[in-house]
């Protein structure tokens, strides 16, 4: 066909792009893309046990009596929901004072802290909560007989709560 | 005005032990994030939540910022008597909500 590349003499033949270039531009600009995710600061296990001493103070540490649950794998780390259940008959006399749960990888390692009275009848919280990355979440229950006990629960996260900048 | 949804079953019997679920619409910004040009986005939290029975506290909770936007949450109490119950939010910048439920104890 007259005009076409193939007919024109090689000197004055347009370059048309090669699969081999177009490759080969895509990597270059792949490793030259600055990293958009960087990692912000963020709690580290040694200030969630910073977190949990400031908690517990001196008392002894027990593993057992709380159940924590959070789904074992999270696409979205924005809502996960979170349920902390304590065996205790919450009595007068026995009763879950408050529970706390710890985080080790979100900026801060607090997540919240309930406060109870015998008058729940079931020491049983649920709530949604925000987890930067897959990482081990703690439930400590503080007994009214100055007893503290804990239960750990690790979570693979997919998608990671939204640290990074807004779009 | 920030609205609540409170879930609390309107009778139940005397002693039995009933759930009540919150739920308060809030954006809870954490404050570690930072717009497109890097200014840090102040914090701006729900940071309390109490729950009375007829003016006597049963449950409260101190909030941090890795609880989810518009949090949730689901405790359990004991039904002694028909009266009503108050929930009240208090947060950053002057936030503060209030809602109520009445239940029917037989």
């Amino acid at each position: 066909m007259a005009g076409s590349r193939l007919d024109q003499p090689r000197r004055n033949r347009q370059r048309v792009p090669t699969r081999r270039d177009t490759l080969r531009g895509a990597i270059a600009a792949g490793a030259a893309l600055p990293i958009l995710c960087l990692r912000r600061a963020e709690a580290t296990p040694a200030d969630m046990r910073a977190a949990i001493d400031n908690v517990v103070g001196a008392a002894r540490l027990n593993v057992g009596r709380v159940k924590i649950e959070i789904p074992p794998l999270v696409e979205n780390g924005n809502t996960v929901p979170c349920t902390v259940s304590v065996d205790s008959p919450m009595t007068p006399e026995a009763y879950v004072k408050a529970i706390h749960v710890f985080n080790e990888k979100n900026p801060q390692p607090n997540v919240i802290s309930a406060r109870l009275s015998p008058r729940a009848g079931h020491a049983n919280i649920a709530t949604r909560i925000r987890l930067t990355d897959t990482q081990t979440v703690v439930a400590i229950a503080e007994m009214s007989d100055g007893s503290f006990w804990s239960d750990s629960v690790s979570v693979i996260i997919t998608l990671g709560a939204c640290l990074e900048n807004l779009i | 005005m920030a609205s609540a949804l409170i879930n609390v079953p309107a009778k139940a019997k005397r002693g039995e032990i009933i759930a009540i679920k919150t739920l308060i619409s809030h954006h809870m910004e954490t404050g570690f994030r930072h717009t497109e040009t890097g200014v840090p986005i102040p914090r701006d939290i729900v940071t309390h939540f109490v729950a009375t029975y007829n003016g006597e506290e049963i449950f409260s909770a101190r909030l941090y910022p890795a609880i989810a936007a518009n949090p949730f949450i689901t405790f359990s109490t004991v039904a002694t008597e028909s009266g009503t119950f108050e929930f009240n939010w208090t947060g950053d910048n002057g936030f503060a909500a209030t809602e109520q439920a009445k239940i029917v104890v037989e």
